[in-house]
């Protein structure tokens, strides 16, 4: 590392390409991973094998499935406005891959360390919903526009709760560099956030209901934050057909399900390093070091995306306004009150 | 006296209209989408034109008949009575059964012959079965409009050991050309009573399963109960019938209060709505009518099963029938609701006019006067707990 500094600017350019490309290049396994994942948790849950004649029971079923996507002819209808049209997957991507710059995943590696790592990824995840918006307007798709509008208020509003979340972690923790999140809850299980974190025993023990219910309601959030069930409106597909994707078809139409998959580890990920400990080993100094730091951050994260699948196949989905009800007039008022709680305790 | 709090002119709106800070009117259009005659959630080829403001429904308006398939018409040129049989199968094909059953009793009343009572009774086997079959689609494509495609598969998984009974039965899944005027095409084969029992004793745990896992679930009693609430006059003004009726808690059921077959002689009753989770006659009352009645269905089965007659399954008639000049209406409880064949016979082997009287169709008119006012989501969810099936109403 220090050898490619000391040659200037090429140097840190390289660095910088290296660092940039490992997320990308575990966001591409860990979608062939989930997207196998799904489908095979779906079909267990529903008595039904899923696929199993690609390879060992269906293993190869994901790379099948990119590459018919890959050969798919892109259509675009004459009446959408092309450029938007076009610009929208990317962008829906970009906002979710760039909030992977601020995840430590190991000890050893974080692409960014930047000091307002949780703010940077609630601010970057914005982006998503520009291009959600981009892409049902430009369809010219009155269903894709449906899509998009209720997409844009029902992330714009969980936003709220999820900030508010990340925030009484951040109190607790007293950092918005997720690296040093994590570092605050090394040596175990018991020090993790929604355990108290490292403080003394009898604020944890007033704080652990507090903590539980934050990060309930976080991963609540977290859920509509990725347009999964039972939050799934804007792509509500007995509502309106596919919702704000309806018109895209080959690879954009897999830049936006990449996005999707990418969002659900990314806001793991996060609820991950604030609550349960991020890399570190939840035996405490047994097992830990940077590669298993990765282990346990990668595993952590999919027992989440796990539960999130678990979910979706389980649940019906909400009407617009109940999922207003809940964002606005439950799970907002009772962060608020955890706010206070936690605050409290922490001062006295 | 407390004064009568007057707010500000821009504030108030008429509906449709959007005051701006500078005091002009915005005017908002209503837009107008077309649901289906290809959208996931229609149930087949039928095509909603709605009007909405928002979310809100203004208006719906129902176009039919992307399924017409002369079903009238090409009764009345067939060369034999049985011909028809075939046809009424593909009215409602999720319910073949029940479509016969209700043809077969028509021309058997037309004819003024009774059938042998095993075959009343393996007719109300067979319809009872499929009543169970016809609403496992109901309630699972219920749910998969409510957003949960889990219990569709596995209302699916069960309605399959129902179709491997027919297909044991008469060769066909789907449509079965089974239950012919004066009897049936052939006798049950020697293990299939042992497999209906099998069935009735691995389904009864299966209903509450579901419910489990659907109807007692809080997202889905909150999407469902209050929404699309039919009252009892507008669902009698509207001659709906069938789960759509019995939700609105009007105590009616054909198999009762009209009886045919041999339906008297068993122990059952209609289930009502009673609006447990909100209003009477919600689309949640229409989903529990069904569920319920699918455990009156597994009842009736266990005490036809248990006490079918021993004989001849096809009652002595010539080949060819020739009825008397004349006309019936017979009317028989589908799982859909009442289905009519109102049947003119001009003393030929063939009939003069067979006209049919279906369930779906009937319902489906009352449709855009319980979505106005609703959003759109709710719209997908009332006409599922209709509960069409396009062939039939269109016919």
């Amino acid at each position: 590392m220090d050898a490619l500094q000391n040659m200037g600017l090429w140097g840190s350019i390289l660095i910088a390409v290296v660092l940039s490309a490992l997320p990308i290049i575990f966001i591409l396994l860990y979608a062939l991973v989930t997207l196998y994942l799904e489908m095979k948790v779906a079909a267990h849950m529903q008595d039904r094998l899923a696929y199993m004649r690609t390879g060992w029971h269906g293993t190869l079923q994901p790379f099948a499935d990119i590459l018919k996507l890959l050969q798919k002819e892109d259509t675009i209808s004459s009446e959408a406005d092309r450029k938007l049209f076009i610009l929208a997957p990317y962008i829906v991507f970009m906002g979710t891959y760039a909030g992977f710059a601020a995840i430590p995943f190991s000890s050893m590696y974080i692409g960014s360390n930047i000091d307002l790592g949780a703010f940077f990824i609630v601010a970057v995840s914005s982006l998503v919903v520009i291009g959600i918006l981009m892409g049902g307007w430009a369809s010219n798709n009155k269903w894709s526009i449906f899509g998009a509008m209720r997409s844009a208020a029902q992330m714009v509003s969980y936003e709220i709760p999820t900030a508010l979340a990340i925030l009484i972690a951040v109190m607790i923790t007293g950092s918005l560099n997720l690296q040093d999140v994590t570092k605050f809850q090394e040596g175990g299980i018991q020090n993790w956030v929604i355990f108290g974190g490292t403080l003394p025993l009898t604020q944890k023990l007033l704080l652990i209901p507090f903590t539980v219910v934050t990060f309930l309601i976080l991963f609540t959030a977290s859920l509509a934050e990725v347009n999964r069930t039972p939050f799934d409106l804007p792509e509500a597909e007995s509502e309106l057909v596919q919702g704000f994707n309806t018109e895209y078809s080959g690879m954009r139409f897999a830049m936006f399900y990449l996005a999707e998959y990418a969002n659900m580890f990314l806001v793991s990920a996060v609820a991950v390093s604030l609550f349960l400990g991020g890399w570190s080993s939840p035996f405490g100094s047994v097992m830990s070091g940077p590669v298993w730091g990765l282990f346990w951050f990668v595993a952590k994260g999919m027992v989440l995306v796990f539960l999130q699948i678990w979910i979706r196949w389980t649940l019906p989905r909400l009407r617009v306004d109940q999922l207003m009800y809940t964002s606005w007039k439950v799970l907002t008022p009772f962060l608020f009150v955890c706010i206070f709680g936690v605050g409290l305790i922490l001062v006295l | 006296m407390i004064e009568t709090k007057t707010l500000p002119t821009r504030y108030v709106t008429q509906p449709g209209e959007f005051h701006t800070s500078s005091g002009k009117t915005l005017r908002t259009d209503e837009m107008i989408i077309n649901m289906g005659p290809q959208h996931p959630s229609t149930h087949g080829v039928l095509r909603l034109e709605i009007v909405v403001d928002g979310e809100i429904i203004v208006d719906v308006i129902p176009h039919i008949g992307y399924l017409h398939r002369c079903f009238e018409k090409h009764a009345e040129h067939m060369t034999n009575y049985q011909q028809v049989i075939p046809y009424v199968d593909r009215m409602d094909y999720v319910a073949a059964m029940n479509m016969e059953h209700g043809y077969a009793v028509a021309v058997e009343r037309l004819l003024k012959i009774e059938v042998p009572e095993r075959v009343e009774y393996i007719r109300v086997i067979m319809a009872e079965l499929q009543r169970i079959a016809s609403h496992l689609i109901a309630v699972g494509t219920f749910g998969i409009d409510a957003g949960a495609f889990t219990p569709f598969l596995y209302a699916f998984r069960d309605r399959e050991l129902i179709l491997d009974l027919f297909e044991m039965t008469c060769g066909a899944r789907l449509l079965y050309n089974y239950i012919w005027v004066g009897g049936l095409s052939h006798d049950l084969p020697p293990q299939f009573i042992d497999k209906c029992k099998e069935f009735c004793t691995y389904f009864k745990p299966r209903i509450k399963q579901f419910n489990d896992l659907l109807t007692f679930n809080e997202i889905f009693v909150k999407r469902t109960a209050n929404v699309g609430v039919l009252p009892k006059d507008v669902a009698l003004n509207y001659a709906c019938s069938g789960p759509m009726l019995r939700g609105s808690g009007v105590d009616w059921d054909l198999r009762r209060d009209d009886p045919y077959s041999v339906y008297s002689r068993f122990e059952w009753e209609p289930k009502l709505g009673k609006g447990e989770m909100g209003t009477v006659g919600d689309t949640w009352d229409r989903h529990i009518v069904r569920m319920r009645e699918m455990e009156e269905s597994v009842r009736i089965i266990e005490q036809a099963v248990a006490g079918i007659p021993e004989g001849n399954v096809q009652a002595a008639i010539p080949k060819r029938i020739r009825p008397e000049a004349g006309e019936i209406y017979a009317r028989t409880e589908t799982p859909r609701g009442e289905l009519g064949y109102y049947v003119i016979s001009d003393g030929s082997g063939s009939p003069f006019r067979v006209k049919a009287r279906s369930p779906a169709f009937v319902n489906l008119s009352v449709l855009p006067d319980i979505s106005r006012g609703g959003m759109l989501a709710d719209l997908v969810l009332i006409a599922g707990s209709v509960d069409i099936v396009l062939g039939e109403v269109d016919r």
